[in-house]
């Protein structure tokens, strides 16, 4: 288990592959120059005290302070979830937030009490990379779904108020949306079943081969990953998309227009 | 089959946080077995009224009845399939013509099996006997659409039909088929229509009593031949010249 331990003054080095980035930037006046150099300084900040964070973890070994970094996370994925959505509705950040804790939970819960049966279960070293993988891809399906899910009842809203007519509830007036909403939010984790291996190696095997793990055991905990993202995915957008009807309708099954907006 | 009637209905609606009244008292009762058009300018509240019969949306304040019963009581579920309602476009669902005709009865648990001839009769009535029921809805021609949404909506057999200008996407020789379409049914399921134009044409091709309303209030409601013949207000006389927009 050797690896090159980086130092600073190595890494500034690396200093160099932004200043390329904005050479590139400045021959073609894309104006990005200000923007790659707040970024750089901005990762390096935020790396730099989240790997403090994680070595103050490491080393107390305390389950609460695991639990705050895991709700700290939680809460960072809920508001981003949040954030992306194009139009904003009363009620989504409890959607989206039951959401991504339920379909993260369970997920996590397997993986490190079955799969990995990790002891003590709260080891941060499996807990927060883990964790942190699946919540941000529940964030991006849930975030994806419910898009979706809003865009499609507003443009095909004719359809919707037809079945409703019919005697269809809310439910069965969505169905057809709810199927598309799900099939948008479950299709990249599916790609990335598709292409893992071929197209590009995934962050977290790179890191365990470099930090000296064989690569068979790196590619089975790999495997893991990418099934546990796509049990989670489908998991939180499933969730979604049930309680997101009540965003939508009203008890009475009545489409509510104004919380629909008029859409982009 | 059914009366409807509104008593004292208004609706409120805001719009970037002013409030105004969409249907202002409104008080008018539709006799079973009539078609009652409703006409005037457009936002005058036409579409909102029929809105309110199956309840895709509710009342500000009064009450809507259904043979003398507050459909704000009336599960919405099984109202809705007593007060059919047809749109301003066919809306149609991108399935096959027979599945769009079988939504309503399976919603119901119905068998599919035991519904083709039901299919067929009802093709035969919107006047589109030689249309497969096997086609993409989304094939045909906007008039054969909006007949097949009409035999959809008579697929759960309603005792009220709710007609949102059924014909304004149409062209005027399939306008007037629909039109005909609509007595017919009437005549054979002794429906009570709610149908809703701005065409004046068309609401007298159908209608029994005509309704004007403008600005969310009732001006009047009489035979419709006697409105045509005079109306008994201002108003209706210049909605009858075309002088209100």
């Amino acid at each position: 288990m050797e690896y090159i331990s980086l130092s600073y003054a190595s890494l500034g080095i690396a200093v160099l592959f932004i200043i390329s980035a904005m050479a590139v930037s400045f021959r073609y006046r894309l104006g990005l120059e200000r923007d790659l150099a707040v970024g750089a300084v901005r990762a390096f900040v935020q790396l730099t005290a989240i790997g403090y964070v994680l070595q103050f973890l490491f080393v107390s070994e305390k389950w609460y302070y695991v639990m705050i970094m895991l709700v700290i996370m939680l809460a960072a994925a809920i508001k981003n979830a949040v954030a992306r959505q194009s139009i904003q509705l009363k009620g989504m950040f409890s959607t989206l937030g039951i959401s991504i804790f339920v379909g993260s939970a369970l997920t996590t819960s397997v993986v490190i009490g079955v799969i990995l049966r990790v002891k003590p279960w709260y080891s941060p070293r499996y807990l927060i990379p883990l964790a942190g993988s699946i919540l941000g891809n529940s964030m991006t399906g849930a975030a994806l779904a419910l898009n979706r899910l809003r865009s499609d009842i507003t443009h095909r809203k004719p359809e919707v108020e037809a079945a409703l007519a019919l005697g269809a509830t809310s439910r069965q007036a969505i169905l057809p949306m709810v199927r598309d909403a799900l099939r948008a939010a479950m299709l990249p984790s599916i790609s990335s079943l598709m292409v893992v291996g071929i197209v590009h190696l995934p962050g977290m095997m790179a890191g365990q081969i470099i930090a000296g793990a064989y690569p068979v055991d790196a590619v089975r905990y790999q495997l893991m990953v990418v099934y546990m993202i796509a049990a989670a995915v489908a998991i939180t957008s499933m969730m979604v998309v049930y309680l997101a009807t009540n965003l939508f309708f009203t008890p009475d099954h009545m489409l509510k227009t104004e919380a629909l907006g008029s859409d982009s | 089959m059914s009366k409807i009637e509104f008593s004292n209905v208004t609706k409120t609606r805001s719009i970037d946080g002013k409030t105004y009244n969409v249907l202002d008292d409104v008080s008018v009762a539709i006799e079973e077995g009539t078609i009652l058009a409703i006409g005037g300018p457009s936002g005058a509240g036409k579409s909102t009224m029929l809105r309110l019969v199956n309840r895709l949306e509710s009342v500000t304040s009064g009450s809507v009845l259904l043979d003398g019963v507050d459909v704000s009581t009336i599960d919405p579920i099984e109202l809705r399939r007593k007060v059919g309602m047809v749109f301003q476009l066919p809306s149609l669902f991108p399935l096959t013509v027979q599945e769009n005709l079988m939504y309503g009865p399976r919603l119901r648990g119905l068998e599919p099996s035991s519904l083709e001839a039901k299919v067929r009769e009802m093709l035969d009535m919107v006047d589109l006997p030689d249309i497969s029921p096997e086609r993409p809805a989304g094939e045909l021609s906007v008039g054969q659409q909006q007949r097949v949404a009409i035999a959809r909506t008579l697929m759960n057999e309603p005792e009220v039909l709710l007609m949102d200008e059924p014909t304004s996407a149409l062209d005027p020789t399939t306008s007037k088929s629909i039109l005909k379409l609509v007595c017919d049914i009437k005549s054979k399921y002794g429906i009570t229509v709610l149908f809703v134009s701005h065409s004046l044409e068309h609401s007298r091709l159908v209608g029994d009593r005509f309704l004007l309303i403008v600005d969310g209030r009732v001006i009047e409601e009489s035979d419709i031949e006697a409105f045509f013949q005079g109306p008994s207000t201002e108003l209706g006389r210049k909605f009858l010249a075309g002088e209100l927009k």
